[in-house]
């Protein structure tokens, strides 16, 4: 792998924002709304609650760690489509360029942008409605590690399918988020999901990740039962990116095949 | 580079069909052909965004399938259909492909980029606003900033004006002859064959149907110049393939 060249992707997504920052607002404006939205909701439920439930800490803290998994495919996704909206796939693959370089470099971009987020909505969540993010300490970060490689993962997913289907598939990765939240226990645990739905849920890293979590906040111990369903999300947010990573190698050979590749950009499938 | 038995298949229909050729190093040689014959097919599976369907390119002493990368790296192109992120300044452009290709003593490399392609007014203006002719330009400094030895040129003055193109092909002649880069160059212009090609290859429904000296072939096929020689190849393949 070339530094150089996944340097090259990043500096291109860079050159796009710094030349024209309204494209500043898709990826930090809503987040911003969101967690104003979020914070009041969590401060009305507190005055229902009386106390006896830390609203604050449950689902503001939740918001922000769904935001990780959240701004790194919606990141990955947004540089994937920039390079489409701009026809630029002929010029990079014709290029020494590597699809595992690219692919780092799409990465790169999207964790840069999404560490700026992160450290926004803490801020807004710090100050204004008292909420500390590292109230648990560095305990906190194997867990943002999972739903970044997991983030990781659903964004090359997108991103192939989008490469695989034309662009017009785009809409097919913008919902994505939302609906694993509803299986991914971020709201409320996956106890309260229909039994049905919970094998479903236990596929996903993050059902891991929220559930861990939440028994984190109220033991604020790490005990094996919790270390062990880390390392299930882990494994599981590997196997993931790997199967993601695979199947944009398989698509990019599919269009290197058909000529797509020479000819992407326009509406393609 | 040598291309042996190349072919490119689309389900029924071969694209390129059975081509083979070599370019020696400051060679310039002029592919040439209708539209549809398999010019672009060739151009763009030497640069490794086509899989062929059968055949083998060799590359610097590299088989292409294999070394996609390392081959890329002392390649390059410019071509009408390709285009550079109109989002960008022309400066940027330059910046990103150059660290796609990995260039040293990049800003330097730029700066007499500017220079030689009369850019340097242009250089934070966005590729998308420049005329034909100026983003004509970017895409040769873009083709040449990594010093290739192999440059792929597909219609590279096809929206220049004569004035521009002659200096443009000049550029292209001496970068070739100080460089000793062969070049593939594909244009629809048969005066600029003449005047920039050591040899052509006329392709015709993919496959190699003449080639030699743009001088002296059409003479060789009963010609008045390359142009009547093109246009008889366009029109009547099979009966000047039985001339042969």
């Amino acid at each position: 792998m070339s530094l150089s060249r996944i340097y090259a992707i990043f500096l291109r997504q860079y050159y796009l924002i710094r030349g024209n920052p309204t494209r500043l607002f898709g990826y930090f404006v809503w987040l911003t709304l969101s967690i104003i939205q979020w914070g009041f909701i969590t401060k009305y439920l507190k005055t229902l609650n009386q106390g006896t439930f830390n609203f604050v800490n449950v689902l503001l803290g939740a918001i922000i760690i769904w935001e990780v998994f959240n701004r790194m495919q919606t990141g990955v996704l947004m540089s994937f489509l920039e390079d489409i909206w701009s026809q630029n796939f002929f010029n990079y693959f014709a290029s020494p360029l590597k699809i595992s370089e690219y692919l780092a470099g799409l990465i790169l971009t999207s964790i840069g942008m999404g560490t700026i987020g992160m450290l926004i909505l803490i801020s807004i969540a710090g100050f204004g409605f008292g909420y500390n993010f590292f109230q648990l300490g560095l305990m906190i970060l194997p867990f943002v590690v999972v739903l970044l490689i997991f983030g990781m993962a659903m964004g090359v997913l997108t991103a192939a399918m989008i490469f695989r289907l034309g662009p017009a598939a785009e809409w097919l990765g913008w919902p994505l988020p939302f609906f694993l939240s509803i299986f991914s226990g971020v709201f409320y645990p996956i106890a309260a999901l229909p039994i049905s739905l919970q094998w479903f849920a236990k596929l996903l890293p993050p059902a891991y990740i929220f559930e861990s979590l939440r028994t984190l906040i109220f033991t604020g111990k790490l005990s094996a039962d919790l270390i062990f369903s880390l390392l299930a999300g882990a494994v599981l947010a590997i196997i993931y990116f790997l199967a993601a990573y695979g199947f944009f190698v398989r698509v990019y050979r599919h269009n290197l095949r058909t000529g797509m590749l020479a000819r992407f950009g326009s509406e393609i499938g | 580079m040598k291309i042996e038995g190349l072919t490119k298949e689309y389900q029924s229909i071969k694209a390129v069909d059975d081509v083979s050729f070599a370019i020696n190093a400051g060679e310039i040689i002029g592919l040439l052909g209708p539209n549809g014959a398999g010019k672009t097919s060739i151009i763009n599976m030497v640069l490794g965004i086509l899989e062929p369907t059968g055949g083998k390119i060799q590359a610097f002493g590299l088989n292409l399938k294999h070394h996609r990368s390392e081959c890329s790296q002392k390649m390059n192109f410019a071509a009408v259909y390709a285009h550079l992120p109109p989002n960008l300044t022309v400066r940027q452009i330059l910046t990103v492909f150059g660290c796609l290709y990995t260039v040293a003593d990049l800003d330097k490399t730029i700066d007499s980029l500017l220079i030689k392609f009369d850019l340097q007014k242009f250089a934070d203006a966005r590729a998308g606003v420049l005329s034909s002719g100026e983003a004509s330009r970017l895409s040769l400094a873009k083709a040449i900033i990594n010093q290739p030895q192999l440059l792929l040129l597909d219609e590279p003055t096809a929206s220049l004006d004569p004035s521009i193109a002659r200096e443009i092909r000049e550029q292209i002649k001496d970068y070739a002859k100080n460089k000793q880069a062969a070049v593939l160059w594909t244009s629809h212009n048969m005066k600029e064959i003449e005047a920039v090609c050591d040899r052509v290859l006329f392709l015709s429904h993919g496959k190699i149907l003449l080639s030699g000296d743009p001088l002296r072939l059409p003479a060789e096929h009963g010609k008045k110049d390359l142009e009547e020689l093109f246009i008889a190849v366009a029109r009547e393949p099979l009966s000047l393939n039985n001339n042969l």
